[in-house]
C-alpha cells in the first residue's frame, strides 16, 4: 500500500503544476470518476463471485448501519463539545445568525 | 447523491455479473483492481493538488480550525469503538477502519478491500455511502439541536463536496470554508489512517 500513498502525493505534485490549465483538471476529473466507477465495477463482480458474501448481505448491511451512526454521534457530539467552547458566536447580536 | 446512486449501480451491476458467472475467463482469474486503484490514486492526488480552493483555504485559517478535522476523527474514533461492542464478528481495528472512511466511501472501500478482503471492503462501502446520505437527510435536524458544526460533523470527509451545499444551507455561509477545510483534511487522512489501523494496530 505504500506504492498507492505514494503514487497520490506524486498526483498532488504533479496537480499543483497543472493547476493552470482548466481542460486538463475537466479531464481528470472524468478520469477520476471512470477510475471509480471502474473499480467498483470489479469490486462488485468479486462480490457476486464470492459466495460468502452474497449470503451475508444481511449481516454486512446491519453491521454498516450501527457503525455509521456510532461514527456519526460520535462525531456530532465531539464537535458540539467544540462548538460550545470555541466556534459559538459571543452572545452580542442576541444568538442570532444574521445572513 | 446523484454520484453515490452512479457508483451504486456499477457496484450492483457488478455484483449481478458476478452472481451469474457471465464473464469472460480473463476477467474471472485477473485481479485487476490493484493496478486500477494505482491509477486513481495518481488521478485523485492530482485532483488535490490542482484545487486550488483548498489550498487558499488553508492560508485563511486560524489554528483553530484544526480542531474540527481532529473532532471528527476523535468523535469518529470514539464512536465506531463504542459500536464495535455490539459487533461480536469484526475486530475492533476493521471497525475503526471502516469508521476512518469519514464518508469517503469509493476510496476506503477500495483501500480495505485490498488491504482486508472483500467482505470487509462491502461493509466500508455500505457504512460510508450511509455516512453521506444520512448526513444529507439529518443535517436540518442535527444543527436545530448540536450547533453549527454539527453538519461539519456528520459528513467527515464529504463535507468538502457532496454534502457541503445542504451544510452551507443549514449552518449558514460563514461556516462553507470551515467545511470545506474539514473535508479536505479528512480526505487526505483516510488512505493513511486506513492503511495504519490495518497494518500496525
Amino acid at each position: 500500500m505504500t506504492i498507492v500513498l505514494l503514487l497520490m502525493l506524486a498526483g498532488i505534485i504533479a496537480g499543483f503544476s497543472i493547476s493552470r490549465y482548466p481542460q486538463l483538471l475537466k479531464l481528470n476529473d472524468k478520469l477520476t470518476s471512470a477510475a471509480i466507477y471502474a473499480l467498483l465495477f470489479l469490486l462488485g463482480i468479486s462480490v457476486g463471485l464470492n459466495k460468502t458474501i452474497i449470503q451475508n448481505l444481511d449481516k454486512i448491511g446491519v453491521q454498516a448501519i450501527i457503525i455509521t451512526l456510532g461514527a456519526v454521534s460520535g462525531s456530532v457530539l465531539a464537535l458540539w463539545v467544540l462548538y460550545r467552547f470555541f466556534f459559538k458566536p459571543e452572545k452580542s447580536n442576541g444568538g442570532r445568525n444574521e445572513k | 447523491m446523484k454520484n453515490s446512486l452512479i457508483i451504486l449501480t456499477f457496484f450492483v451491476l457488478g455484483v449481478v455479473l458476478g452472481l451469474n458467472e457471465k464473464l469472460p475467463d480473463l476477467m474471472m482469474q485477473t485481479d485487476f483492481s490493484m493496478y486500477a486503484l494505482y491509477v486513481l490514486m495518481f488521478l485523485v492526488g492530482i485532483g488535490i493538488g490542482a484545487d486550488k480552493n483548498s489550498w487558499s483555504v488553508l492560508k485563511t485559517m486560524k489554528i483553530k480550525v484544526f480542531l474540527v478535522p481532529l473532532g471528527v476523527i476523535a468523535g469518529t474514533f470514539i464512536g465506531t469503538a463504542l459500536a464495535s461492542l455490539l459487533l461480536p464478528d469484526l475486530k475492533l481495528k476493521e471497525v475503526l477502519a471502516v469508521g476512518a472512511g469519514f464518508g469517503y466511501y469509493s476510496l476506503s472501500s477500495l483501500f480495505i478491500t485490498q488491504l482486508s478482503g472483500e467482505m470487509l471492503g462491502v461493509t466500508a462501502l455500505l457504512s460510508n455511502i450511509l455516512r453521506e446520505i444520512l448526513t444529507l437527510l439529518a443535517t436540518p435536524l442535527l444543527v436545530q439541536y448540536f450547533g453549527k458544526l454539527a453538519g461539519i460533523a456528520s459528513g467527515g470527509a464529504t463535507s468538502m463536496d457532496t454534502t457541503l451545499p445542504v451544510i452551507t444551507r443549514y449552518s449558514g455561509k460563514e461556516w462553507s470554508i470551515i467545511s470545506v477545510f474539514s473535508g479536505v483534511v479528512l480526505t487526505l487522512l483516510v488512505p493513511f489512517l486506513v492503511t495504519f489501523i490495518l497494518k500496525f494496530c
